[in-house]
């Protein structure tokens, strides 16, 4: 460990810091994954670890590298930043899946509102022809 | 002086996420439906491209760092797969 050495204190609290806070973020998320009941619950708890989780262990990862290297490392921010941006995409693909299965099966679990409009999603245009009042601009805003 | 507290942050940091990815396996045996085994996954990904960070700070080497990145490409290409296999039930349509 002798390249841990160079770090002077002022620089090792914060990125210690750092570190302890990702890790108990994520370990907080996948307690939340572990403790919720529903699934529509459970898919928002893994985004504490893909937020500040990845943000907060790459942001020391920078320290400690720009430190060690003798110039500014941004390398990790290429992941951080990565995995921000496509976490939302992946997680409302999988909502979006979740609620097709649970359509498909009429699961008691969900509500009403979300039951009466089956079909709409493999059939728009049936939605679209049940409710016109409700898709045709509104005269006010024409202007 | 920085040597120790860094070693301990690091351990530290290690073994939670080792915990962390343990609950999210925990899940991919259990979880009673199919949507439920994937978010785990996910997640599962996301905590080992933590883990793989952490000890590439503890080894100071930029091999865990390139892993690190193929792993989180790998779980965002995985995780829409899986997807979009339990949305229409094939991948390539």
């Amino acid at each position: 460990m002798t390249h841990l050495q160079a770090i002077p204190l002022w620089l090792a609290v914060p990125i210690a810091l750092l570190l302890i806070f990702g890790s108990v973020l994520t370990l907080l998320g996948t307690i939340g994954l572990i403790r919720l009941h529903s699934f529509y619950d459970r898919l928002h708890t893994p985004t504490l670890g893909t937020s500040w989780g990845v943000a907060s262990i790459a942001l020391s990862s920078m320290l400690l590298f720009s430190w060690l290297g003798g110039r500014i490392v941004v390398h990790e921010a290429v992941i951080a930043i990565f995995v921000m941006i496509t976490t939302p995409v992946t997680l409302m693909m999988l909502g979006r899946a979740a609620l097709h299965r649970d359509r498909a099966e009429k699961s008691p679990l969900l509500p009403d509102i979300a039951r009466r409009t089956l079909g709409s999603e493999d059939h728009p245009q049936v939605s679209a022809d049940v409710s016109p009042a409700g898709r045709a601009p509104n005269p006010d805003l024409r202007g | 002086m920085s040597a120790p507290l860094l070693i301990a942050a690091i351990s530290l940091s290690q073994l939670l996420l080792a915990l962390a990815g343990c609950f999210a396996g925990w899940r991919i045996l259990r979880g009673p439906r199919a949507q439920d085994r994937v978010v785990a996954l996910d997640t599962l990904y996301v905590t080992s491209m933590l883990l793989f960070l952490v000890t590439g700070m503890r080894t100071a080497s930029s091999f865990f760092f390139e892993a690190a990145m193929v792993i989180g490409l790998l779980g965002f290409v995985a995780t829409v797969a899986l997807a979009k296999f339990l949305l229409r039930g094939e991948v390539i349509e």
